[in-house]
């Protein structure tokens, strides 16, 4: 054979090598567009159908009955603030202990890695299962849907999301920083609440705002927790209406007026949301 | 790690105080042992609790589920009534439908992700990688009602008048493929939900996929390059195999969310409970849409417990995907510090 033969052949093996991975980066480019397609489209679609229903209405009127010509989102805007708030305020310091639990007594033990482990697998846990399990639990026994059920269903999804990072903000402080709090004689309680807490204080607080933003959208555990509400109340043994479960019940109907502010309702949600997850980040990336 | 304190040794009072100038700190701050085993043992409920969580939720669904357990045993999951009128239930349809729609949603998402993770890793410049992460991380944060409002007023139609029409128009006489295609394009159906699920979940894994991609070791990519070899060939030789148990981890992260996702399906799966053909456009039902629709109007005696064994199904499945991945992800990440 000739040394030409080689080089050609060589020279074919060299340009299909070439040709495949042009296709194979112009793929990957492709699929990279493709996803961030989808955000803008959604986003897009989302401000465009939600902001033309905007008006003070919806912040001081409630949820309107079918084809009525006013009405607002009020209750539904109330209910869901109390409820994700009241949520988080319950599940955080549980979350928290929890974390602190995992990171700094459970490493080597058994019950450390065993919760660590269901830990991470109700951080991905079908929503409604954790609803249909408040229905159980609370909804069944006291035999009537309330705002307190809805609030203990979104706390149990809270608690995994702020498990996660406190543990993993906790894990990422250095042992010397422990250990010169241990020199000077402090209790190890006190180590953890003024030294170690303290210095993963923003990624925490990460944790909270990511798991806030998490619960103001979901919906499915509400549907058979917290149920839904036409009228304004502030009792919490009451059946209460929330943003995500209105959205729900009005984008499904065929009524006009009930799904425009349906649209506002997915605008003010995703604008919040959003808004709650860029916030986490910037905390997060200031003190890192 | 257990540490000792030096401060154990010495007189109480004393203890750390002395080397240290100035006055002698609060002795409070020294000596608290109660104080230090409330934090303790709080801290260790708090654990329990997470744990006990879970057996509550397990306990629940099976004492919830109990009377339809009992009446329809394991042929629930293989018989297709689901006749609220007459108390028949099973549970096949359902389970049916939310299997076929997350496997849709992962033969669309996992090539994206894929895709979407090499782009992050090897080619995108590096003043673009942070950006790009955070769109594609934000878009995993929209909430599935927003997608599944979406799904049903703006994606739907448009998916029946650009994509179902063509392909039935195409395929429609086809033998297997034409089945696959019958029925209404209306843009509502397994497909749809296929769809919009798939669109949930590539942010999941294409993020996770990114992380994985970023532990194989800059040295062994650089070695390769240094062979001569192509970036897709440093990804698919060389990285490909090194991360593959969590590419695999990933997906089923991924496989688990699609399966658990609730609201996004509900909106545009059409929500029908008798299938009796395999068309991917006619409407059906899936486990968490199933539940969602009919569990608060439910009647306690066979409808609620057959949608908590449902329920139960869902969660057995999702709970076997989820602990699979996880398994996966921490072997790979054990195997990190071995390796490198």
């Amino acid at each position: 054979m000739s040394l030409f033969a080689l080089d050609a052949g060589r020279l074919k093996l060299h340009r299909r090598r070439k040709a495949v991975n042009a296709v194979a980066l112009t793929l990957s480019l492709a699929a990279m567009a493709f996803g961030l397609f989808w955000l803008a489209w959604i986003l897009f679609e989302t401000i465009r159908l939600g902001i033309g229903g905007m008006a003070l209405s919806v912040f001081t009127e409630m949820t309107p009955p079918p084809q009525a010509d006013s009405g607002g989102l009020a209750n539904a805007i109330y209910g869901s603030l109390v409820m994700v708030l009241l949520a988080t305020a319950l599940g955080t310091p549980i979350g928290i202990l929890c974390g602190i639990y995992l990171a700094e007594y459970g490493k080597q033990t058994w019950l450390g890695s065993v919760t660590g482990f269901i830990n991470d697998i109700l951080l991905s846990a079908p929503s409604i299962v954790i609803g249909l399990f408040i229905y159980a639990v609370v909804v069944a026994q006291v035999r009537s849907f309330s705002g307190w059920a809805g609030i203990l269903a979104l706390a149990l999804i809270v608690i995994p999301v702020v498990v996660r990072t406190t543990e993993n903000m906790l894990s990422l402080i250095p042992n010397a920083l422990r250990e010169a709090a241990y020199a000077l004689g402090s209790p190890k309680w006190k180590v953890i609440s003024s030294v170690t807490l303290r210095a993963a204080r923003a990624g925490v607080i990460t944790g909270v705002l990511l798991a806030l933003a998490r619960i103001a959208g979901e919906t499915a555990p509400l549907l058979f927790t917290a149920l839904n509400n036409q009228f304004f109340t502030s009792n919490l043994g009451e059946p209460m209406a929330s943003l995500p479960v209105t959205i729900f019940k009005y984008a499904m109907s065929p009524y006009e007026n009930w799904r425009e502010l349906a649209w506002v309702g997915v605008f003010l949600i995703t604008l919040g949301v959003l808004g709650l997850n860029i916030l986490a980040r910037v905390l997060f990336r200031k003190k890192h | 790690m257990p540490v000792t304190l030096p401060a154990q040794n010495v007189p109480p009072e004393r203890a750390a105080a002395q080397p240290l100038s100035g006055g002698a700190p609060p002795s409070h701050t020294q000596r608290s042992p109660w104080a230090d085993k409330a934090f303790a043992f709080a801290a260790q409920s708090a654990a329990w609790l997470t744990l006990a969580l879970l057996a509550g939720i397990l306990a629940s669904l099976v004492f919830g589920a109990w009377p339809a357990i009992r009446e329809f045993g394991i042929g629930f999951l293989f018989s297709t009534d689901w006749d609220p009128v007459e108390d028949k239930y099973g549970g096949l349809v359902m389970i049916y439908g939310t299997l076929m729609s997350a496997a849709i949603a992962l033969i669309i998402a996992v090539p994206v992700s894929f895709g979407i993770a090499l782009f992050l890793t090897e080619l995108a410049p590096n003043w673009l990688r942070r950006p790009l992460g955070v769109a594609i991380e934000l878009l995993a944060a929209v909430p599935s009602i927003v997608y599944g409002m979406w799904g049903l007023l703006v994606f739907g139609p448009i998916l029946a008048t650009y994509v179902q029409q063509p392909l039935q128009s195409a395929f429609g006489d086809v033998p297997f493929l034409g089945t696959l295609f019958s029925g209404p394009p209306v843009g509502i159906g397994l497909l749809s939900a296929g769809i919009i699920l798939a669109i949930m979940v590539i942010p999941f894994i294409a993020s996770v996929m990114r992380d994985v991609f970023e532990t194989t070791p800059p040295l062994l990519k650089e070695s390769a390059y240094g062979l001569g070899s192509t970036t897709w060939e440093v990804v698919s030789k060389v990285v490909l195999p090194y991360t593959k148990t969590g590419v695999v981890g990933a997906i089923m992260l991924g496989l688990g969310r699609a399966l658990g996702e609730t609201m996004a399906v509900t909106f545009v799966i059409g929500n029908f409970s008798q299938v009796d053909s395999l068309s991917l456009f006619e409407a059906a039902n899936s486990i968490t849409a199933a539940i969602a629709n009919e569990f608060a109007e439910a009647d306690t005696k066979l409808h609620q417990p057959a949608l908590m064994y449902l329920g139960l199904v869902l969660f057995f499945i999702t709970f076997c995907v989820l602990a699979l991945s996880k398994l996966l992800l921490m072997r790979m990440k054990r195997g990190e510090g071995t390796r490198t």
